[in-house]
């Protein structure tokens, strides 16, 4: 047994262990912790079957922002979560029915599957032979998949832009900064002159 | 042995079926049902960087970067929608969230 099959076992198995905390966890928290566990070792897959720029990005986006930012909103919302894990083993028979059953359905489709020999011949992006993984992406992405690149900036821009909208709210007890109003002052508005009468004091 | 196509299929259809027990389980916690959700994109990404890893076609890896950002986007408003929805109504149970039921 060679060290990729070895590390093929170690990672596949990490990850649907922790696939599977993420959804029995008990605290939310630790979901998420099992969640990022299960990203690195999907990166660590993806690093065996030859896509290292595709692993970066997941340890870098997926683990970074995406699971950091489940774990804030998880910190930040003050929610019961005893409540909320109730029903669980209601649901449990129906769930574990249903997840044999396709687990099974999907195994047997994957297992009878295989590639004809004329199909593999007219691949869209035939990965080139002496070039690095990122090198090879990247003269494909801004070449002939450029529209879908930018299609991609504009999902972002608008999930940028819907987020802030969403949770940007103008609080009407603190005092903000007026560039106007602060421009517009005048030595009339600004400076009051007084008679102070002589030893009474303001 | 050697590890063939079908082994990371059959990997990434186990995963697949955990997000889907995990949406089925945690029916009344909204957090859990988006970790899961990510959990499906993820067996998706492995399905697609697998088959472009062993068919030799760079597309598969492109489309899988195009899933990630749509997945980022989808977990910055999905979570965005639930904090609005958490200073208004004070809870994040599922079956409270009637208000656009007709």
């Amino acid at each position: 047994m060679n060290l990729a099959v070895a590390f093929f076992y170690l990672f596949s198995a990490l990850m649907i262990a922790s696939a599977f905390m993420v959804i029995a966890a008990r605290n939310p928290v630790h979901s998420v912790l099992f969640l990022i566990l299960a990203f690195v070792n999907a990166a660590g897959l993806f690093l065996l079957l030859g896509a290292e720029f595709l692993a970066m990005i997941l340890v870098v986006v997926y683990i970074g922002a995406v699971a950091v930012l489940f774990l804030f909103v998880v910190m930040m919302l003050d929610v019961d979560f005893a409540v909320l894990k109730q029903g669980f083993l209601q649901y449990l028979p129906i769930g574990a029915l249903i997840g044999i059953i396709m687990v099974i359905e999907l195994i047997l489709v994957m297992s009878g599957w295989s590639a004809s020999q004329a199909s593999l011949g007219n691949a869209g992006a035939p990965t080139p032979p002496d070039v690095s993984n990122t090198l090879a992406l990247g003269r494909v992405l801004y070449t002939k998949f450029v529209y879908f690149f930018q299609a991609a900036g504009l999902v972002l821009l608008t999930a940028m832009i819907g987020a802030i909208v969403l949770t940007l709210r103008h609080k009407s007890d603190v005092r903000r900064q007026d560039i106007g109003e602060q421009n517009a002052r005048d030595r009339k508005q600004a400076v009051e002159l007084k008679k102070i009468p002589f030893r009474t004091g303001v | 042995m050697t590890i063939g196509l079908t082994h990371y299929l059959i990997v990434a259809a186990i995963m697949f079926t955990l997000g889907i027990l995990g949406i089925i389980l945690n029916r009344k916690n909204i957090i859990v049902i988006l970790m899961s959700v990510e959990l499906i994109l993820l067996s998706v990404n492995i399905n697609l960087v697998s088959f472009s890893s062993f068919l030799g076609d760079l597309t598969g890896q492109v489309f899988s970067l195009f899933i990630l950002t749509v997945a980022a986007a989808e977990a910055a408003i999905g979570l965005a929608i639930l904090v609005t929805y958490y200073r208004n109504r004070g809870s994040i149970a599922v079956e409270d969230i009637n208000a656009m039921k007709g």
